[in-house]
This record gives structure tokens, sequence and C-alpha cells, in this order.
């Protein structure tokens, strides 16, 4: 059979083509899904890991483009870092199928979620349908915005990363210890810039910041978004308006990734200030690791809210 | 867990039981299945508690810090994690596949004498059902439900992880031919297939059979290119058609890809297939013994900017197909290709148009030309309405100008996108 010959030599082909130099046993070679998540690991990992993030924190996590790029950086990858509950349903599965990497196939040793160990809020209890727009059933996953869960993540990532190489595992409990104690230090310069303000009406676009909220003591008064996922639409726009002027909401956080037409729009018909604010590393140029996310955010949360309260 | 080993081991000798008294009467049989039920409820109620305690002590471990313990002590609900994908949970529903019903309802105005589509028809519904299998495969399937019946579009096992960097699928699938051929209906940016598909790749449907296919990344320091090789029975409606067993179907593909920067992104592809087909049947006997060979080039530039990615974006694509077909009439050599281009100016509007050129398949002087304007509207990601203007000439001289409208929509499991 000639065809089978020639299956045959192209299979061999193939074969022979993919054996490439191994690789050596240096650095951890780290991926994660965000740039929030690779700060920490970072942070954790020291000189023994190299990180690189799929997402940009400029861009919509929820809308990232499975590119076949991103299966090359799979493909090499000794540990993968996702955030978990459905944020990266869109996009991640399909690659790691074609990564042809099994450490970081899900339930691998080199697959970290996360949310396993951070306070999830919004789990839906009861009946939830797509009505509601697009709701995630395992809970909010923006659960990074607050520095306690950040911890949290070090945590899992330290484990991890020693769980891979066990001769560094003091190593990284050493470097967790010392990330957690400058979470801790920063965490009440925090709160101590935003105390004054506690309780405070403020709207975002996405429910993109609820743990960032309940941590620093913010009321989310409402969303830009009628639900999530889903378009403003002029009706609710016109109901926000009315109710944000009733409750004296003075400030609308929008992620860097929205348009700013329909809060500027709101802006000006309430007096309210708009802030852009990144809720990732990466999100603004200033913002390059995880401290500086809540430096930044919280910097200028305490600026708009000065000229708003008076305060 | 020593607890289920005892429970396991009660239940294999119950079973053992059973069998040993193959004679025994029904009550006896009541009686070993109460048995079992009042077993199975205790150990349910036993994994449930030892769950719980599990629970509150991982509660107590990582609520280590002040903040987080009077957090946890002040909404308990909220303070255990639910178990992430893919773990066990007491939920017996948790290993049912992820589905999916995807709709897709087509309307058509117009006159078209050539290829006339009904006033209004449900052209699809597809079922989809995906899980992980086992550590080492995964599972797809495709169910289309027609107008004429139900058929499998796709049904495969993929194998990851493969030594040698290998991914395999087992199955009945797509030919990896070009773009277009390996899209389902729901995905594609026109209510139809370009007319290159329905000349020269068999129809309106992507031809595909049950086969093997392999696909491997090839290492080098510049691009993503990826090899695949498929073998298929050979039947696939009016492109293949298999007489004897060893009338296989060879698809042959070669992917490169290459960022140009975050935004913009090129995508580049060349196909080969190979297979007999039913031009040379007389009389139910393959007297011919003809062959089809089909080449394939395709292209398509993408650019989507980052930090407005949910507003802006657009797609042009292109694909160009020879078809070498051999018939009692002679070789039959036809050329034909399609150029498109999708933007979205809106976060839920996408406006396109498309130029169709191919010559048929059995008749390469005929050649049937064809422009569309799609515009697309999706109330939310689950949705989507589509409207396309089509004007086609026929090669034989006459032309169809038609309104087509489509509706789709999606329940169930969140898919991934197709990219």
């Amino acid at each position: 059979m000639k065809v089978t010959r020639i299956i045959t030599a192209l299979v061999a082909l193939l074969l022979l083509a993919g054996v490439g130099p191994a690789r050596a046993q240096g650095k951890l070679n780290v991926i994660t899904t965000t740039e929030d998540l690779a700060s920490i690991a970072q942070e954790i990992g020291g000189d023994r890991i190299t990180v690189e993030s799929i997402a940009r924190g400029y861009q919509d996590p929820h809308f990232v483009e499975a590119k076949p790029s991103f299966i090359l950086k799979l493909q090499k990858a000794d540990l993968l870092v996702v955030v978990g509950r459905e944020l990266e349903i869109g996009w991640l599965p399909p690659l790691i199928t074609q990564s042809r990497n099994s450490k970081v196939q899900v339930g691998a040793s080199g697959y970290l979620d996360a949310s396993t160990q951070a306070r999830i809020l919004d789990i839906p209890t009861g009946q939830i349908t797509r009505a509601m727009g697009d709701v995630h059933p395992q809970g909010n996953p923006h659960y990074w915005l607050d520095p306690e869960n950040g911890k949290a993540i070090g945590r899992e990532l330290a484990d991890k990363l020693g769980e891979l190489r066990p001769n560094d595992r003091a190593f990284f409990q050493q470097r967790l210890t010392d990330f957690s104690g400058r979470i801790d230090a920063a965490e009440k310069r925090w709160l101590a810039a935003l105390a004054p303000y506690k309780g405070v009406k403020v709207v975002t676009y996405h429910n993109s910041f609820p743990n960032f909220a309940e941590r620093f003591g913010l009321n989310v008064a409402g969303f830009i978004e009628p639900r999530p996922g889903i378009p403003p639409s002029p009706q609710h726009t016109l109901d926000l308006i009315n109710e944000m002027k009733q409750q004296n909401v003075k400030v609308i956080m929008v992620e860097p990734y929205f348009d700013s037409k329909t809060p500027n729009a709101i802006g000006r018909s309430t007096g309210a200030q708009v802030l852009v604010m990144p809720p990732s590393v990466g999100g603004v140029k200033m913002v390059t690791d995880y401290f500086s996310l809540f430096d930044y955010d919280v910097n200028l949360l305490v600026t708009a809210l000065k000229t708003a309260t008076g305060r | 867990m020593r607890s289920s080993t005892i429970a396991l081991a009660s239940v294999v000798a119950l079973l053992f039981g059973c069998v040993g008294q193959a004679s025994a009467q029904t009550a006896d049989v009541q009686a070993l299945q109460q048995q079992v039920d009042a077993l199975r409820a205790q150990l349910e109620l036993m994994q449930k508690q030892y769950e719980e305690r599990l629970a509150a002590l991982e509660a107590r471990l990582s609520g280590a810090a002040p903040e987080g313990a009077a957090a946890a002590a002040a909404a308990p609900a909220e303070a255990a994690p639910p178990p992430a994908a893919g773990t066990p949970t007491p939920n017996a529903k948790v290993f049912n596949p992820d589905m999916a019903v995807i709709g897709n309802f087509l309307g058509a105005a117009g006159r078209n004498r050539v290829n006339p589509a009904p006033a209004l028809e449900m052209r699809e519904s597809e079922v989809s059902f995906q899980a992980i299998v086992d550590p080492y495969a995964r599972a797809d399937f495709f169910l289309s439900f027609g107008q004429d019946g139900v058929s499998l579009e796709e049904g495969f096992l993929t194998f990851p992880t493969l030594p040698g960097g290998l991914l395999m699928k087992v199955g009945k699938m797509y030919g990896a031919f070009g773009k277009t051929n390996t899209l389902h209906s729901h995905v594609i940016p026109w209510t139809d297939r370009p007319l290159v598909m329905n000349n020269l790749l068999g129809g309106e449907e992507p031809f595909g059979d049950a086969g093997v296919s392999v696909a491997r990344l090839i290492p080098n320091p510049w691009a993503f290119l990826e090899a695949t090789g498929q073998v298929m029975r050979g039947d696939s409606e009016n492109l293949f058609h298999s007489s004897r067993r060893s009338d296989l179907t060879y698809v042959g593909h070669l992917r490169g890809y290459q960022d140009i920067t975050e935004n913009t992104n090129i995508d580049l592809g060349a196909s080969y297939a190979r297979g007999h087909n039913a031009a040379g049947i007389v009389n139910d006997v393959d007297a011919g013994r003809f062959q089809t060979e089909l080449w394939g080039a395709d292209a398509t530039l993408r650019w989507k900017p980052l930090q407005r990615s949910i507003y802006h974006s657009f797609v042009g694509r292109s694909e160009a197909v020879w078809s070498r077909r051999q018939q009692f009439a002679g070789l039959q050599e036809s050329f034909g290709y399609y150029v498109s281009g999708d933007y979205q100016f809106a976060r839920r509007w996408f406006a396109g148009v498309r130029y169709d050129d191919s010559a048929r398949a059995d008749a390469s002087s005929v050649r049937d030309r064809g422009q569309s304007a799609v515009l697309t509207y999706w109330p939310s990601e689950f949705s989507q309405v589509r409207g396309q203007y089509r004007r086609t000439r026929y090669g034989d001289a006459s032309v169809a100008n038609e309104l087509l409208f489509q509706f789709q929509f999606s329940i169930g499991a969140h898919g991934a996108h197709a990219f």
C-alpha cells in the first residue's frame, strides 16, 4: 500500500520534528491568566521562577482571545495559575486542550485554581438563569481586589511552588511570610486613608469591585450595566441617574476597558466624578504590581472623595 | 477514606451474596435492596459530616488573620468556598457533561431558482455534550437536529497529552481543510457558507467523516506552526465516496500564526485532501475508480485593540480552493475563492461584506459569482440576529437576489469562543 507508506512517513516526520532539546531543570516556568496573579507569583517565587501573564491588565479578562501564540506559552509551562470561578471559561479551555502539556491540564499537578482559599462573594443561592445576565454560578471572580485574598492567593502559590520544587519549599514559605507582612503593613495604610469615608456610596460599571468595597467600607449602590455583561440601556441609565441623585452618589468607578461615554453622561447629570479605576495590575501604566494597584486605586478614591465630601 | 472502603467492601459482599443465591426470592432481594439503601444513606451522611468538618477546619486554618476570621464568622455561608470545577461533591450531577443547545433559525426572501431555501426553517438545532473523560482524554459530541432528522455532526475523543507533543483525535470530525470547513454553522460570520464551499467542498455542510486526526506543533523560533494529518473513511456526502474499504480520504493541513502587534495578527494555512469520488459509479459498481484532489490556501487577518476589545474588531478572511476531479467527461480542474471582511463597530454590532467566485467541481467551465452584505446584532453573548443581502450570478446566467435573516440562540453551558 503506497498510501500507508506515505502516511507512516508523514507521522514519522512529525514525530522527529518534535524531538527538540530537552528543557533544562532551571527556573519554574509559571504562566498566569492575569497580571494580578503574575505579580503575586513573582512575589512568592522570586528568582526561582519566571512568570508571564496571558491577559493584559487593561483588557477585559472575560473576553480574551484564544490566540495560538498563547498555546506556545502554555506548552512550555510548568505551572498554570488561573483566577477560576469561571472567569476564563470563554477562552482558556481550548488553550489548555491544545497545549499538549500534561502538566497544566485541569486537575494535574501544574494547574492551580487560585480561588480555593479566597473569600468569594456573590455566590448565587437558589435558582439562577441567564435572565440575570452573564452570572457566575461559582461567585464573583474579581476576588483579588481584597488584600486579604491576595495573601490567600500567596499561600496557595507558596504551597504549590513548594510541591513542585520541594528543595525550595523553605525559600517560598520565607517569601510568603515576607509578602504577607508587607501586605499587612500596606493594608493598614490603605484602610486608614479610606477610613474617613466609610459607608460612602459609589456606582461601578461592572460588578468588579465587591471585595474591594467590602474591605474598604464602600457601599456599591448600583451598576452602569443593567445586568452583568449586558451593555447599558437608556431606561436603566435614567433609573440609575435618579437613584444616584436620591442617594447622593458622587463617585462612579469605571474599569479601563469599558467605554466612558455613558459613565461621563451620568456624571454630568448627577455631578458625580468618573474615576477610571484599574481592577488589575497593568490596568494603567503606573500600576506595575499588586501593591501599586491598591496604592493607585486608594489614592484615586481618596482624592475624589475629599472633593466630593469635603472631609 | 477508610469508611468508604468498608462501605464498598460491604456492598461488594452484598452483591456477591446476591449472585450466590441466584434463586433467591423477590422478598430477599427487596430486603437486600433496603439494606444497601440504608448503607448508602449512612455512607452519604458520614461523607457529608466529614466534609463539613474538613471545610470548618480549612476555614479555621485559612482565616488566621483576625479580620478574615471575623468576616468568616459574620458570613459563614460565604466563608466556605464551593468546590472548584472538577472536584467531587456529593452531588452526582457534577459528572454530567457540559450541555448546550444552539438554535439556528433561517428565513429567506427573494428569488433563487438554482438553490432555493425555504421561506422559513429551523435549519438546525445543535446539541453539544462536552466533558473530560479521564486524566488522558476529553470528549466532544455535536448532534444536529435538522429538517431531515438527527445526525452526528462531530463526535470525537481528544488525547491532549500524548508523548511527542501530539494532539490526537479519534471519532467523527470535520476535515481540517482550510478555515470555514472546520467551523460549526453558529460561529461563521454569515447566514450561509461561501459558494466555494458549496461548489468544491461538497455542499452547505462541512465535509468530514469517521477517522483519526493527528496534529503536532513544529518547534521553530519564529511563529506558531502546526501540522495536522487526518485519515478518514472516505464517505462524506457529495465530495468523497468510498466503494472499497481501502478507499480512504487523506487530509493534511499546515497552519502558521504570528502576532504582528498585540492588537493585530495573521493566520495562514495550506491544505490538501484526496479521496475517491462517486463520478465513476455505474449501476452501483465503481467502474471509473475516480479520485478528487483538493488544494487549499487560507489567510485571516485579525485586528482587535486589547483595551477596547469588546467594542471594536476587524477580521479579514480569504480562502482559495483548487479542485481536480476525475470523471468520465475528463479531469475537471476548478478554482474558487472568497474574500470577506467583518468590522465590529459597536459592542453589539457587526457589519460585513463577502465576495464569492467559484467554478463547479463537476463542470469547471461553469462559474458562479456572488456578493453579500451582512449586518449582525448581538442582544447578548448568547443570542444574535443577522440579516444578509446576497446577490448570486449563477454560471447558467440566472441571477438570484435574496434577503436572508437568521436568529441564533444558545442555552446551557457557556462554551468557549472560537478563534
